[in-house]
């Protein structure tokens, strides 16, 4: 078994806002192993979004960890200071952000954004050596080596999209976030993109954690994956057997709500309700609401936690389900 | 024979571009170059392409939002019980074609008032168009918030788009849509912004208000996953032109154009275990062919109403 470079244990991160604490990212726990595509699956809101920013301790200034440990390679991340922190930015841990496409500096060419990165992390080496990097780097991600060169106004959604790809990876990160890295792309470029990042995730093992709304897109990228819903790991297993074998409800939700151009035209089923607003807090299944095989024990004393069904294959269940 | 409610026969949008501010060339951009089809009563018609190909610019040309420059759109009047040509209507007659047609817009975050409550926004059509008195109004607006399922309507009426989640915003927008009884409804991605587990209800409602009210809808998106499952046939826009139109099942079993192909087979698929292979395809090439044969390509059946543009793209297949 390959040993673990990202391990996430019990973090709870929540916003402070006026109206009351924002519990965003609640005793979330998953671990990343070397060279295996992890994915984060989940509606808008759901937390998906503040959990990648708390890896990489991006999160907005009203945002606090709590408590919880977030290890790179057994190096404790929560606590660090700013100056530690860079260090482990790009080079440890980067991101490609939602709608990073449209972040470049309209103004500056995009190769001299690469550029920028690698400088900061690597003083020592030529820009030669850079450039170098960079055209192996936009050859791996199916981008012509003059686009070192252009602006980002020259260049198409996609181009842009897949020039971001290569500046994550410009550092040689151990793990790199894709948070729905695709969303704003049409579905051919979309599925060039995803091409893209799977065939550079296995050719240099990396490890990416994949963030996406869309359960196909994880279906195809992902060997394991974590549910999220309402700021908490609902399932989290081998995406083989989460797609086989869904234990918890919002999974079996998800599944069945998810329409496909392959197979039978099956009627799906919708979910009734909304998720619940994180300020308040949730006594027990925070799904209960809204769960559609709500029995009369389902009750908000219990306490949940994740528990081991299958190999790997954990669920988020009350007390009364765990004996 | 099936009875249509919208005909249409080589509609044009181009647009004049100028070549920059110095430049007296104008260039012109065929936004939608002659494209054809019908919808039956009650039926969908699912227009799918990708980002830019004309499907909104076909909508807002159908809905008059746009005036078409070419082509000729028939829809069915009720009262001479026959097609009319949308051309030849005025004034009053417009007025009621526009009630008969209707839109429901992509982003219910911008497409509602936000100075408006619910009751106002949903009133607004029944109050341009004059319909009944103030109370039948009320009466009619409480009836459609039934209808679309937000319900005690009384919780609803005085509140404003923002206490409502973008789910409750698109029935909103569908309630406003159908109040005006229309028979045919353009949909212009109407639950794309939507998170998947509320997308589903709102595809739901809309395909029983489908049933129930006898509406049509041209269902615009770029997700043929959902094309799918809200349509009874599926055209596929390319560049301005519809290159493949067909029966649903059909258009997905046995796609002939390359770029039907190549659209079908990106799609992800929700199974882990499904070995997707991509139907690759030179887009420069692909649109080279569709440009030299653009001007007179009448759709050919290829058997099973599936028709293709006749285009040379044997080359390609």
């Amino acid at each position: 078994m390959s040993k673990e470079v990202l391990s996430v244990k019990n973090l709870n991160m929540h916003y402070e806002t006026l109206s009351g604490d924002v519990h965003a990212v609640k005793d979330v726990s998953f671990s990343v192993k070397e060279g295996e595509s992890f994915g984060l699956v989940g509606e808008s809101g759901c937390g998906k979004t503040s959990v990648a920013m708390s890896l990489l301790q991006l999160q907005a200034d009203n945002a606090k960890i709590s408590s919880g440990s977030i290890q790179l390679d057994g190096v404790e991340l929560v606590g660090m200071n700013e100056s530690e922190l860079r260090k482990v930015r790009w080079d440890g841990i980067s991101i490609v952000f939602q709608g990073a496409m449209n972040a470049w500096n309209p103004v500056v060419k995009v190769g001299e954004q690469i550029r920028e990165a690698i400088r900061e992390h690597y003083p020592e080496k030529s820009k030669a050596e850079n450039t170098e990097k960079i055209e192996s780097l936009f050859k791996m991600v199916g981008l012509d080596a003059s686009v070192i060169d252009r602006f980002p106004h020259e260049l198409s959604g996609g181009m842009k999209q897949r020039a971001i790809i290569a500046l994550a990876l410009s550092c040689d990160p151990k793990v790199v976030i894709a948070d729905e890295p695709t969303t704003a792309l049409d579905v051919v470029i979309q599925d060039q993109i995803l091409k893209e990042i799977k065939k550079v995730q296995e050719l240099l093992g990396l490890s990416l954690i994949y963030i996406s709304h869309d359960i196909a897109v994880i279906a195809e990228m992902t060997n394991r994956m974590a549910v999220m819903y309402a700021g908490r790991v609902v399932e989290s297993g081998p995406t083989a057997e989460i797609f086989a074998n869904p234990r918890h409800s919002y999974t079996k939700a998800l599944l069945e709500s998810t329409p496909s151009v392959v197979g039978d035209r099956v009627k799906l089923n919708s979910l009734e309700g909304e998720p619940p607003s994180l300020i308040d807090e949730i006594p027990g299944c925070s799904f209960a609401p809204r769960c559609p095989n709500k029995t009369t024990t389902c009750k908000p004393e219990l306490d949940m936690k994740l528990v081991e069904v299958g190999p790997e294959h954990y669920v988020d269940i009350c007390s009364k389900e765990s004996h | 024979m099936k009875k249509n409610v919208i005909e249409v026969t080589n509609l044009e949008k181009y647009y004049e571009v100028s070549g920059g501010f110095f430049s007296r060339k104008k260039d012109i951009v065929k936004a939608v170059d002659d494209i054809s089809f019908e919808i039956p009563f009650g039926e969908s018609l699912g227009l799918v392409g990708q980002s830019g190909c004309g499907k909104t610019t076909t909508a807002r040309a159908l809905c008059l939002l746009d005036p078409k420059t070419g082509g000729d759109v028939k829809f069915y009047n009720n009262e001479t019980q026959d097609m009319e040509n949308i051309d030849n209507l005025e004034d009053e007659e417009l007025k009621k074609f526009r009630r008969n047609i209707q839109m429901i817009f992509q982003d219910p975050y911008e497409s509602l008032n936000p100075r408006w409550t619910i009751k106002d926004i949903i009133l607004e059509p029944l109050n341009i168009h004059n319909i009944g008195d103030l109370q039948d109004r009320e009466e009619a607006v409480v009836e459609i918030l039934k209808t679309v399922g937000l319900t005690p309507a009384s919780n609803y009426l005085p509140r404003y788009p923002h206490e409502l989640s973008g789910g409750q915003r698109q029935r909103v927008s569908i309630a406003r849509t159908l109040i005006m009884k229309p028979k045919f409804v353009v949909c212009d991605e109407p639950t794309s912004m939507l998170d998947v587990s509320i997308r589903i209800s709102i595809m739901d409602l809309m395909l029983n208000l489908a049933k129930d009210l006898e509406v049509s809808y041209l269902y615009i998106t770029h997700d043929l996953a959902v094309a799918r499952y809200m349509c009874n046939r599926i055209a596929v826009m390319f560049n301005g032109k519809i290159v493949e139109i067909a029966e649903t099942e059909e258009l997905l079993n046995n796609p002939i154009h390359p770029y039907t192909k190549r659209l079908i087979s990106s799609i992800p698929v929700p199974d882990p275990s499904y070995d997707r292979k991509v139907y690759d395809v030179n887009y420069d090439e692909l649109d080279a062919i569709i440009a030299k044969h653009g001007t007179d390509n009448p759709m050919v059946d290829m058997g099973n109403e599936h028709y293709i543009a006749t285009h040379d793209v044997k080359g390609l297949i």
